[in-house]
């Protein structure tokens, strides 16, 4: 861990708490109003605003757990710190793309 | 007939990386340190045995060992404060190579103060006019808390982190290094915050405090580690730092 991936992890931490804590308000919301899927979707498809939501939400869980588990790595693996650079790179870049196209499915 | 004083049971470290405890059977005595204990075995049991030791009153920083589990300087560790049940088990520091027996190699952790340049790097010379530190200044206050450290590598030894990663550069170094940035006489924290900003530096570290909790002398390093993590992330934010 170096400064720049020190401030990469603080800085997106620091933007997902109040993420996380307006999914889980959504989520109370959504199960005590007893909405389906469809009125789900039928709030979301085509929506902005959850569009950027989710897209920053994601964003910023990938680029954060992957620095984590870089860190994990580099200390209980014998990986070099390159190799765990890169593995945690691809690890990043595959939480990305699953969670992009669960938000696809959301508002497209 | 003398009657025979109440004895203890010591298992010292015998050998190097890949040694055995062996076990002395040592007199009790009032007011005995460790360090008596390991020395009575030296001078009358194995004269054989390693460890080292120097000034015998908590100034040197160099009679570390661990004690029952626990890092401990063992010149002012009282026998009666650890042995409680009449044992003593006493094994060189950890994460550091063992020489023999009780002995470490300390070279690791003196690198890794020369890697955080925990050396004092003078901004003037002996012409100029002597510098004049106010001790109620914040960055002076900050400075002291940290400044008494004697190097004994007890910190090193409980480190966690140390122990996951060798590049680490240790509770101490950065505990050095944050007394420096905070010496408005050293010429040298450009350089000073790039090394602990870099990777094994002060970033690396977990906050588990164990540092803290076993530092004979209560310093704090890891609020020292706290304060280079927050001058290091607004020297980058700020473009100071290229990494």
């Amino acid at each position: 861990m170096n400064v720049r991936l020190y401030v990469w992890q603080r800085a997106t931490a620091a933007l997902m708490a109040p993420l996380v804590l307006i999914h889980i308000a959504v989520i109370f919301y959504a199960t005590r109003q007893g909405l389906s899927a469809a009125d789900i979707l039928s709030r979301t498809r085509g929506s902005i605003a959850w569009a950027s939501y989710y897209g920053i939400f994601v964003a910023a869980a990938s680029i954060h757990a992957a620095i984590g588990v870089r860190n994990v790595l580099t200390e209980w693996s014998p990986l070099t710190d390159r190799r765990a650079g890169r593995f945690a790179a691809v690890f990043g870049l595959l939480l990305f793309v699953l969670g992009l196209r669960a938000v696809a499915a959301l508002v497209l | 007939m003398p009657e025979t004083p109440p004895q203890i049971s010591v298992s010292l470290w015998r050998g190097g990386e890949a040694g055995r405890y062996e076990t002395y059977s040592v007199p009790r005595r009032a007011s005995q340190t460790v360090l008596d204990v390991v020395t009575y075995v030296q001078r009358h049991l194995d004269p054989t045995l390693s460890y080292r030791f120097a000034c015998r009153v908590g100034m040197c920083g160099s009679c570390a060992m661990t004690v029952n589990g626990r890092p401990r300087w063992t010149c002012r560790t009282l026998v009666a404060k650890v042995a409680s049940a009449g044992r003593l088990e006493i094994g060189p520091l950890e994460n550091l190579p063992v020489i023999k027996d009780l002995t470490t190699d300390m070279q690791p952790f003196f690198e890794k103060w020369q890697q955080a340049k925990g050396a004092f790097a003078p901004s003037r010379t002996r012409a100029d006019a002597m510098a004049r530190i106010r001790p109620e200044s914040p960055a002076r206050i900050a400075a002291d808390a940290a400044i008494e450290c004697i190097n004994c590598g007890v910190c090193y030894a409980a480190c966690d982190t140390v122990r996951w990663n060798s590049e680490y550069l240790g509770p101490a170094a950065l505990n050095r290094a944050w007394t420096l940035v905070n010496d408005e006489r050293d010429g040298a924290n450009t350089a000073r915050l790039a090394a602990v900003a870099a990777s094994g530096g002060c970033h690396s570290c977990h906050s588990h405090q164990s540092c803290q909790e076993h530092c004979p002398l209560s310093l704090n390093p890891t609020a020292a580690i706290a304060g280079l993590k927050r001058r290091t992330a607004a020297a980058y934010l700020n473009g100071e730092l290229k990494i």
